[in-house]
């Protein structure tokens, strides 16, 4: 980013100058997103964006206000054939859902259990993504060509399969661990460890990756000083890769985050649609629950909104972290 | 960023050179023995749809088998119109990535390479619209399908999928698109390029890695989907896709193991080998956004 642009970026101003642009929004931006000749008309971005801004308006946004619109009637069977006429319940379906103390145990299990997972899989994929950098050629491709194999799992197949590895009868831990027919799925616990399990193998390679193509970019000088000054692995991840790594390491964890918060094929299908009695219910499932098997629509659509403003309370964190970095949208 | 130098230069490991060499072989003989470990589900998954059924019922069972089969993935080729599933499953998948990806292409070019009014607005609506829950829509989708008229046709699988895919797509393309030198365009200009032939004779080849990279995503999570044609293919299920024939056999009482994990190598195998086709553009692309 130094000759050959700042040179562009003069050259540009000369080109706007000569064509009568007036001053770029923002003043203080950087030169590399300094407007060009070719902003001469301000609608072809909008020409551009128009598809996805369309796409998304009918599919995103509209359905996003239908949930929300949803979740403030009374929306059952009845209503959806049309025998019963939709009546404005106002905020009454969240009073039900607040009073309901199942919604704060899934509430309750679906943090710990993304917090777990979230954890589980940023430590697993960093070990792993240094270990990459310590060995030779032929194991980090096979490293590599597993972990793109679990990545490449459908989210169903794995669930299967896992379930399957797991299986009280048939499968092949229950005989190596010598459990007899213990079985996994039965206790609430055991079973959301078995899932945790299928979600960290499935999502740990995305972030091992991802934090290996980060330490490749880290200029060999500064690890061969920490370690010339005797620093351990451990100090030489903590001191000095971690703080390199920061930009690449937030958006691998907000990443996670999202994704492990929204886990719905996993639960759906190994604990055969959220466990017994409904003790495996992550947010998502228990949504899915309450619209389509019991028909309460709109409270299916409340825990929608409830989970879509925790998300968004996870997406203005991660907005802050980056206007920290100072990096720029 | 790839498994195997592009340039062709002997790649030297930075990390590595400071390591003490008895380090080594322990590093190495984790690294093959996790690789085992992270492999052996697929391993134990094509394994078992090969095994006759006597093996795959066994309280005894062996990793490896002396009388492979194909009798469960002729069960599976055998249920009703499985060919017509895999084929839908194709068509929903490869709409969705060419539609998404040239759609998140002209976007991103867009909040890129121009600066307009709502600019930022637009990139953090992109940003929260990826925090969407999926699943959570599907109550309102599946009123919109019905209303007009989508629900049981491929469309209605295709439509939402492209909208969930874009946004992370539109985030992902903008640090290719910022990528390309700005001197390029201005010289494109210069010889007298139209703003069209620049968007697509240079620009989009050069941001094709890119596009590779992120299409993976959304080829992934259309494959994958089978929520979406649970709800919304509910009458006709001719327009079903593959997860739906596999959840056939995946009865939870009494689930035919051998059927499961034949249908689950089927469905596998094209993604692995999307991923295979696209591993060395998809590392070093997730290198790139991310650096950005």
């Amino acid at each position: 980013m130094t000759g050959p642009e700042s040179s562009g970026a003069l050259e540009r101003r000369r080109v706007r100058v000569a064509r009568g642009f007036s001053r770029p929004r923002g003043g203080s931006r950087t030169f590399n997103t300094a407007p060009h000749p070719f902003q001469r008309r301000s609608s072809t971005p909008w020409l551009y964006l128009a598809p996805a801004l369309v796409v998304l308006g009918g599919l995103l946004a509209y359905p996003i206000y239908q949930l929300g619109l949803i979740s403030l009637f009374h929306y059952t069977q009845a209503q959806v054939s049309g025998g019963e006429p939709t009546t404005f319940e106002g905020f009454g379906n969240y009073a039900e859902l607040f009073r309901d103390e199942q919604f704060w145990q899934v509430l309750l299990a679906t943090v710990v259990f993304a917090a777990a997972c979230v954890v589980c899989t940023l430590a697993v994929g960093c070990a792993l993504a240094v270990l990459l950098t310590r060995v030779r050629a032929v194991p980090r491709l096979a490293l590599m060509l597993a972990a793109l194999g679990a990545w490449a799992t459908p989210a169903i197949t794995g669930s299967t399969v896992w379930l399957f590895l797991f299986d009280a009868d048939f499968g092949p831990v229950n005989r190596v661990l010598g459990l007899g027919d213990h079985s996994w799925t039965y206790g609430r616990f055991s079973a959301f460890f078995l899932v945790l399990l299928e979600v960290v193998w499935c999502s740990f390679p995305f972030v091992m990756v991802t934090v290996y193509a980060g330490i490749r970019a880290v200029p060999s000088e500064v690890l061969e000083a920490a370690s010339l000054d005797g620093a351990s692995q451990w100090r030489i991840w903590r001191s000095v890769l971690a703080p390199m790594l920061r930009p690449i390491l937030v958006v691998v964890t907000i990443q996670s985050v999202i994704w492990d918060f929204k886990v719905f094929t996993q639960i759906y299908v190994m604990t055969n649609g959220g466990g017994i009695a409904g003790q495996n219910l992550v947010l998502n499932v228990y949504a899915y629950q309450q619209a389509f098997a019991s028909s309460q629509y709109s409270l299916g659509a409340a825990i929608g909104v409830v989970m879509l403003l925790i998300l968004l309370a996870v997406t203005l964190v991660y907005l802050r972290l980056l206007r920290r970095q100072g990096e720029e949208l | 960023m790839s498994l195997v130098s592009r340039d062709g230069k002997p790649r030297v490991n930075p990390v590595r050179r400071f390591v003490r060499r008895p380090g080594r072989l322990a590093a190495e003989s984790a690294a093959l023995l996790i690789a085992a470990v992270v492999a052996f589900p697929l391993y134990w998954m094509v394994l078992s749809a090969f095994k006759p059924a006597g093996e795959i019922e066994s309280t005894e069972p062996r990793p490896w088998t002396l009388a492979p089969t194909l009798d469960s993935f002729r069960r599976v080729f055998g249920q009703q119109e499985f060919g017509r599933y895999f084929l839908n499953s194709v068509v929903v998948a490869v709409a969705v990535v060419i539609a998404s990806a040239l759609i998140a292409f002209l976007a991103a070019t867009a909040v890129t390479r121009f600066r307009f009014r709502l600019r930022t607005t637009l990139l953090i609506m992109f940003l929260v619209a990826q925090m969407v829950p999926v699943e959570a829509l599907t109550i309102p989708l599946f009123f919109v399908m019905r209303d007009f008229g989508q629900l049981n046709t491929l469309w209605s699988l295709i439509l939402p999928h492209i909208a969930f895919s874009l946004p992370f797509a539109i985030w992902m393309l903008r640090g290719f698109v910022k990528a390309v030198p700005e001197a390029l365009e201005e010289a494109a200009y210069i010889d007298g390029a139209s703003r069209a032939r620049f968007l697509w004779q240079i620009l989009f080849p050069l941001v094709l890695p890119g596009l590779v990279a992120t299409s993976v995503f959304s080829f992934i999570s259309t494959w994958n989907d089978f929520l979406f044609a649970k709800s919304f293919i509910i009458s006709d299920i001719s327009q079903s896709t593959l997860p739906m024939a596999l959840l056939v056999f995946y009865k939870p009482d009494e689930p035919d193991w051998g059927g499961v994990m034949a249908a689950s190598t089927v469905m596998t195998i094209p993604v692995l080998v999307f991923f295979v086709l696209v591993q060395r553009r998809l590392v070093s692309g997730l290198g790139g956004a991310v650096k950005d």
